[in-house]
């Protein structure tokens, strides 16, 4: 039942009216899954399907994201509620953490354990005699010639990019703060644009990979981390430079307050988290 | 609900209409944010995917009644065994004690309702879709996968387009119980009323709370399992393709990394409702609250650091067989302070046997003897003789049906009448617990014996010598299985034309749902929070 905010924060809970939005997500969703294993079988109608639940996602994303910041702009939200999101925010950024976890385990696992462990003892003598374990390895069975990525090339400048968003996010952050419209439209522009720069660059070496290291996705091993590490990143730096524009968008129309503001931090947080994967990413995949 | 009394006395009248919001009709399901509407569409869920997944279970078993191939060609025998797993497990019990959650915690907490109400109805509404690509699977060629439930490489690899639908609806059904998780969490740790410190919590809440903290940090890495297999099958990537530098046995990690936490996740609300139960029939607090909390904690944090039981014979070195069997039976200690702790809150209490209590004390034996068979299967020696028996089927039955479905009815006895407003059948509840109880021993105890006779879990045909144990065991299970249609006409009886339930008609049930709030529970409780002592 809707409420509207008191003067005491603790009495009344904001607790949303019934919408439609949400099985419209579950039915857009449906509708992809249905349609990327037809367009994965070869199958026809696969794509139709996927762009259908892609254009339902958007829409009910739209509405439902567009019902919840006009109820923040209407002062629905206290300090009550504000905790919460909080408490939501962090816990979804640490599911977040776990699935890259489990991506990490398996570079871990792939070079530590698997690819030493075939080229000894049993596979050695029986299945694989000429094979000797390195890193970077596409496996014993992989006769082709690949180059690894460097790490200090665009990588190196990736990294510079990405962190140099960290500070430039967390000075509109301050800027917010301080009610420095300007400087926090700016700065949140600059980071946007960093983010954008970063995705530019990784597309750039995605296609240096196919086209001179003949490094692709199917490179043994160390193409499925490489691709599927870095692409997943890849991914979520996508979504949060939407996440990040759609902030910018609203700190233009003259949303947010500075001390009423937590979508900006909630963005800002998952912002620093796809950073931390980043260096993560750079030390383990890259560099060493 | 006409009339609502709410805790300070006043009377409130409350327009049928006005109370569900602005849609009525099938509407009113589909777009609610009432946790309590919210908690009944999950239960009613897990109720028909435990009978889609019981007649599973029963073409199982009847072509186990006889040696030879009778009902079901193997293929077939095996995308049976497969996708009973995933129903029961990710369909039928998972739910079954969100459902549980949704209804209670914020009643027992003194909250008006979840945090994030409309995703609460999301997270509920992920399911029926992600169920129906579970068993569209079983149209495709090549039909439902049949890789067991634990959807092991290269088999998954192997398989036809079944398996991809298979992939996105765990994909589903993890985006489902990853938002109900942060819901709860967030509930349990912003919503409670003033004065409900967390170690006053009914101690349900406190279960709940660690699950859904176990759900977030494991789904994601079954999702990436998944994905993994995902694109082995269809990208080219090598991560469980030795010839590419991976390994089978890597998703056999990465899996169980999820799949023994999963195991709590599955058994720790199991555990909350007992400790909910117990005590109101023995007319006793909970023997030993803290202890039970740092309990539970310690499960879920050594869930962590035993996932190599399960693959003892997939080739490991000696240490790591040792630490894993070392951690394992480590896990032994907490579950029995919560078994002694059970005991000892019945110990010269002044005992009761309605119904919940029976299924509580089904459980607590039951699950005893499913936690011993654990302790014996967690011993390296012991288990390269047992792997992949029907030893181990019994095992986890035991924890699975015994522990954790009879405590879903020893809760749903004991919670129906403030859902309902309704009492159920004292004398059908009983013929519930002790035919479910009789015939549940029938099916799962004689499968120890097979089992140790040297068995093999998952194959249709087996030697003669065999068929004495499996017929008892087939017979036992059509039993159940009718037993639980009993269930179902109780329930309904019960909605239909139960007798009216007094306010708190559990003399010794303390927690506020039961001292603060009517039955049936008002359609919104707790609008303000409740005054505590």
């Amino acid at each position: 039942m809707a409420q509207t905010a008191t003067t005491n924060p603790r009495q009344h809970y904001f607790v949303p009216q019934p919408m439609p939005w949400p099985i419209m997500g579950s039915i857009a969703l449906f509708c992809m899954a249905t349609g990327a294993v037809f367009v994965f079988n070869s199958h026809h109608g696969g794509w139709i399907s996927i762009a259908l639940g892609f254009m339902i996602l958007l829409y009910m994303l739209f509405r439902w994201f567009g019902a919840v910041i006009g109820e923040s702009e209407a002062g629905k939200y206290g300090k009550w509620e504000d905790v919460s999101f909080r408490w939501g925010m962090s816990w979804f950024i640490f599911s977040e953490v776990m699935f890259f976890a489990g991506f990490f385990g398996a570079l871990f696992y792939t070079r530590v354990l698997s690819v030493p462990d075939l080229a000894s003892l049993e596979s050695q003598a029986l299945l694989w005699p000429n094979f000797t374990a390195h890193w970077p390895s596409a496996g014993p069975a992989f006769s082709e010639k690949f180059s690894p990525m460097a790490a200090w090339g665009l990588p190196a400048v990736n990294t510079l990019l990405l962190l140099s968003s960290g500070v430039t996010v967390t000075i509109a952050h301050w800027a917010l703060k301080e009610n420095k419209r300007a400087m926090l439209s700016l700065f949140l522009f600059f980071t946007v644009a960093l983010g954008v720069a970063f995705l530019a660059f990784q597309a750039t070496e995605y296609g240096h990979a196919y086209s001179e290291l003949n490094l692709k996705l199917s490179t043994g091993v160390y193409g499925s981390t490489f691709f599927m590490l870095t692409g997943f990143h890849g991914f979520h730096v996508t979504l949060g430079a939407i996440m990040l524009s759609v902030i910018l968008v609203r700190c233009l129309l003259g949303h947010f307050k500075p001390d009423h503001h937590f979508a900006f931090e909630a963005v800002a947080w998952y912002w620093h988290f796809v950073d931390v994967v980043w260096l993560g990413l750079f030390i383990f995949v890259y560099w060493l | 609900m006409s009339a609502v009394l709410d805790t300070h006395g006043q009377a409130h009248e409350h327009g049928h209409h006005d109370q569900h919001g602005g849609y009525g009709g099938v509407m009113r399901w589909i777009t609610t944010t009432n946790h309590k509407d919210i908690g009944t569409m999950y239960l009613w869920f897990s109720f028909i995917m435990f009978i889609v997944g019981g007649v599973m279970a029963l073409v199982i078993r009847s072509e186990l009644f006889t040696p030879g191939l009778q009902i079901v060609n193997p293929e077939f025998f095996n995308q049976l065994t497969t996708m009973h797993g995933l129903v029961m497990i990710f369909g039928a019990i998972m739910p079954a004690f969100v459902g549980f959650a949704n209804w209670l915690i914020p009643m027992q907490i003194g909250a008006p309702d979840m945090a994030f109400a409309r995703m609460n109805n999301w997270s509920f509404w992920l399911l029926p879709f992600a169920a129906s690509l579970l068993m569209i699977s079983f149209f495709t060629p090549g039909g439902a996968p049949g890789v067991g439930w634990t959807m092991y490489a290269p088999l998954t690899v192997q398989q036809g387009m079944g398996m991809d639908f298979t992939i996105f609806a765990v994909h589903l059904l993890g985006m489902s119980s990853i938002m109900g998780s942060i819901n709860i969490i967030t509930t349990i740790l912003n919503m409670r009323a003033p004065g409900m410190t967390l170690m006053k919590m009914p101690m349900f809440c406190w279960t709940w709370l660690i699950t859904a903290y176990l759900l977030v940090a494991v789904m994601p890495v079954l999702a990436g399992a998944v994905t993994m297999t995902l694109t082995d099958r269809h990208f080219g990537t090598s991560f469980f393709n030795a010839a590419g530098g991976g390994d089978p046995v890597l998703y056999q990690h990465i899996f169980w990394f999820f799949g023994h936490p999963e195991v709590y996740i599955i058994a720790l609300p199991a555990f909350g409702v007992i400790s909910q139960v117990i005590p109101a029939f023995s007319r006793k607090p909970l023997f030993g609250y803290a202890s039970m909390v740092y309990a539970t904690s310690a499960i879920a944090i050594l869930s962590f650091i035993v996932w190599a039981h399960h693959m003892y014979t997939t080739g490991m070195p000696v240490t790591g067989q040792l630490f894993f069997m070392y951690a394992t039976t480590l896990i032994a200690i907490p579950t029995g302070v919560k078994v002694f702790n059970w005991v000892a809150t019945m110990w010269k209490g002044s005992l009761s046997f309605e119904t919940p209590m029976l299924f509580a004390i089904g459980f607590l034996l039951m699950f005893t003897l499913g936690g011993f068979s654990g302790l014996i299967l967690s011993l390296v020696p012991i288990d390269i003789q047992l792997q992949d028996t029907y030893y181990v089927v019994a095992h986890f039955h035991y924890v699975m049906v015994a522990a954790a479905l009879f405590s879903a009815f020893a809760g749903i006895y004991f919670w129906l009448p403030k859902w309902t407003g309704k009492m159920y059948d004292e004398t059908l509840g009983k013929w519930h617990f002790w035919l479910s109880t009789i015939f549940f021993n029938m099916i799962f105890f004689v499968q120890h014996f097979l089992g140790l006779a040297g068995m093999p879990r998952r194959v249709p045909d087996y030697p003669l010598q065999f068929e004495t144990w499996n017929r008892i065991s087939t017979v036992g299970a059509f039993g159940f299985g009718l037993t639980q249609l009993l269930f179902l006409y109780i329930v309904v009886k019960t909605i239909r034309s139960g007798e009216k339930a007094p306010d708190k008609p559990w003399e010794g049930a303390d927690s506020l749902e039961w001292t603060h709030l009517p039955s049936p529970a008002p359609y919104h409780s707790f609008e303000t929070p409740p005054v505590l002592k």
